[in-house]
């Protein structure tokens, strides 16, 4: 058998199942069977193709036996069958954690026959992106992949998830809509959708109509890719849903943006006059994706913000546009996807144990759950870039690439860089110090303190490390709004059913320890992450190889239309 | 290549309406806007197929006469597309009037709460936005209360 035959397998595999799936709704455990089966043989297939993709160069179907170039293409080359395997291993952990929490860790009011289906519609669209030779077929699989989200991100139909829906909804139709524009915007111009053959025919385009199309390109995926000032829906829209949820989404569907711009760039617009633009866009970005990080008082919301800011290292290593750029951007990439999907599997543990992710009314988890407090600190300090782990290699490559560029933007962006860093250490440190580090008595004497409601404090006053003003009371440079207050003045209430982790711990009524079904997989992801750090050095020169791929462009070309190089 | 100019002034009518409706709060309108928008964007795609000729089937006429096939179908995968969407987004603006009595697209709460604390952070500088705040919390938190309820 030709491995070539494996390329559309990651696409047709989770189509079938989801197919498979639906038919089985009312057996819950052949649909459980049947989607762990998928997932891991996509690992598998995703696995052989990345291998022989870094062998015999990029491995390319034509969709039904349609000769080149009248098809459909499906391409694997190094960059597609990385970010596949990532991909793929994400999901297969995700899908494992969230069967360890009861579906969607509120199986009452979720329809639990629709998870799996929908779940594996997301992994083909995601499989498909990675994998499409031409622009509809990106497009397509952009439909698929947001469908699936759709669903999901609404699932159970709660108040929360419906205004959090509507809006991740509509920002997304409009970016589709502006999508399918600069389809017929390319179609008219060069006559054709497939990438190889758009790589030689928009070099004759005039500047000004090139430009307009890369225009139109990269606004539709910056969407996607939630790049400021295109970012606003993000932080929004995802920390309502489920939490296995929203740790997929974090993990992939802004990187399939992100892949999106590279391969857009590197193939059709290889001269692009708006690379200045992009180091822009990347260093706001990252800045005040960061900054919205600090402001935030809930773990969740923490996490989105950071999401956000790290897209912009990736913008970064695009923006350069150098071989050294283009490698530390995908390494960047593979690091980010496993390490924001753990931290956000790990805020589904910690909602779990504490019943909120609010920081108000945390403390003491580091005492109350060593193997919670690590599970989370790793991930933490791996997304922070505190070395030797991946993180850290992977800004080290981003900004040796900005110095290497040299110009006084590059330096300007690789200040951005560690400045962001930093400051993701800082709001990390606070959640840690908050929710980890305080003991129970002190978050409980903190929340007991609290002035009523009523209480008209004119100065400032300061309590049990507190700062109170007249609405909010600052801790540790976190500042909590009325809401948050008015929640933890419930929780202290004596007659609330509602219990602080300090009067839990003195009842003597904790919930049993976290189960184990949710805890392997997310250490399963971390341990991943940490294995990217230990094979960091021919993890970096497959991407070096990757990059100079991309950047020389014959390879992907020549094997998609057929001529020997 | 010569374009149609009527289709490209009936897109450029079709899309201006539904931004303009894009823009409003209620669902059902962005729902309006945004089909607008779609048809308006499927006839660019014809715009993009050249100039019309016979049907695009083997035989039926010689192959220069024939119209560009490809956008048509391009097009087909649009429309079925947008079908779904309309579904989806009736159905989630139907839930939200069932939630909510309304279906308006609501503002980020949190975001709200994190801008009120902006405001009250400086009573004494900015004591008209402090108070202009204070009269969006008691919205905002109705809202939140109705939300918590219904969870």
């Amino acid at each position: 058998m030709n491995l070539t035959d494996l390329v559309p397998l990651p696409v047709v595999l989770p189509l079938l199942g989801a197919g498979a799936t639906l038919m089985l709704s009312r057996r819950p455990r052949a649909q459980r069977l049947v989607t762990i089966a998928i997932l891991t043989s996509v690992v598998a297939i995703a696995a052989i193709l990345m291998v022989e993709a870094d062998r015999h160069g990029p491995q390319v179907v034509w969709v039904g036996g349609w000769a080149s170039p009248l098809g459909i293409a499906l391409v694997a080359d190094r960059l597609s069958a990385l970010m596949l395997l990532v991909s793929a291993v994400v999901t297969l952990l995700v899908l494992l954690y969230s069967l360890g929490q009861g579906m969607t860790g509120d199986s009452h009011e979720a329809p639990l026959s629709i998870y799996h289906p929908t779940f594996l519609v997301l992994v083909a669209g995601v499989s498909n992106a990675f994998l499409a030779g031409d622009l509809f077929n990106l497009f397509v699989s952009f439909e698929m992949l947001l469908f699936a989200s759709y669903v999901l991100l609404t699932l159970g139909g709660t108040g929360a998830r419906i205004r959090a829906g509507t809006i991740y909804v509509v920002v997304n139709i409009l970016s589709s809509s502006l999508f399918l524009i600069s389809l017929a915007a390319v179609y008219s111009a060069t006559g054709s959708l497939n990438f190889a053959q758009l790589s030689e025919r928009m070099g004759d385009l005039p500047d000004g109509t090139a430009l307009m199309l890369q225009l139109l390109l990269l606004t539709t995926f910056a969407i996607k890719a939630a790049v400021f000032p295109l970012s606003f829906w993000l932080p929004d829209s995802y920390p309502t849903a489920p939490a296995p949820v929203t740790a997929v989404f974090a993990g992939l569907l802004t990187k399939v943006g992100v892949y999106a711009i590279m391969r857009v760039q590197v193939l059709l617009f290889p001269d692009s006059p708006l690379g200045n633009l992009l180091l822009w866009a990347a260093l706001l970005t990252m800045v005040v994706g960061i900054l919205g990080a600090i402001a935030q008082s809930d773990i969740k919301r923490m996490l989105s913000f950071t999401l956000v800011s790290h897209i912009g290292y990736m913008i970064l290593g695009i923006g350069l546009a150098t071989s050294t750029g283009y490698s530390g951007a995908i390494f960047y990439v593979a690091h980010h996807i496993t390490i924001q999907t753990a931290l956000f599997l790990v805020v589904g543990l910690i909602e779990r144990r504490t019943g909120s992710t609010g920081l108000i009314r945390m403390g003491g988890l580091a005492k109350l759950s060593p193997l919670l407090a690590v599970l989370f600190f790793v991930p933490a300090m791996n997304l922070a870039g505190i070395p030797p782990m991946s993180g850290f290699i992977g800004k080290v490559g981003l900004l040796q690439a900005g110095i290497d560029d040299g110009s006084p933007l590059a330096w300007l962006l690789v200040a951005g860089a560690v400045v962001t860093s930093l400051l993701t250490l800082y709001a990390i440190a606070k959640t840690w110090s908050l929710a980890f580090w305080r003991t129970p008595e002190q978050a409980h004497e903190m929340m007991r303190a609290l002035p009523a409601l009523e209480d008209d404090l004119d100065d400032d006053h300061h309590r049990h490390g507190m700062v109170i003003h007249g609405q909010h009371v600052h801790v540790h440079g976190t500042a909590f709004g009325t809401r948050e207050l008015a929640e933890a003045r419930r929780v202290i209430d004596e007659d609330a059913p509602d219990r602080d982790l300090h009067q839990r711990l003195q009842d003597g009524s904790l919930p049993s320890r976290l189960p184990l079904s949710m805890v392997l997989p997310t250490a399963g992801l971390i341990a991943f992450s940490l294995l990217l750090t230990l094979v960091a050095g021919p993890l970096y020169g497959y991407t070096d190889r990757a990059a100079s791929d991309l950047l020389e462009r014959t390879p992907y070309i020549s094997a998609v239309l057929g001529e020997e190089p | 290549m010569s374009a149609n100019l009527t289709l490209i002034l009936t897109a450029s009518f079709l899309i201006g309406c539904g931004v303009y409706l894009i823009l409003e709060r209620s669902l059902s309108r962005v729902l309006v806007g945004l089909l607008m928008m779609g048809n308006g964007v499927n006839l660019l795609f014809m715009v993009s197929a050249g100039p019309a000729g016979k049907p695009p089937i083997i035989g039926s006429a010689p192959t220069d006469d024939m119209t560009d096939p490809l956008p048509q179908a391009l097009v087909l995968t649009a429309v079925v597309i947008a079908l779904g969407t309309t579904a989806f987004l009736l159905a989630m603006a139907h839930r939200s009037w069932q939630l909510n009595g309304n279906d308006d697209v609501q503002d980020d709460v949190e975001d709200a709460a994190i801008r009120r604390l902006a405001a009250t952070d400086d009573v004494s500088d900015s004591h008209e936005l402090a108070h202009e705040a204070t009269a969006e919390d008691l919205a905002t938190d109705e809202v939140y209360e109705e939300e918590g309820a219904e969870q």
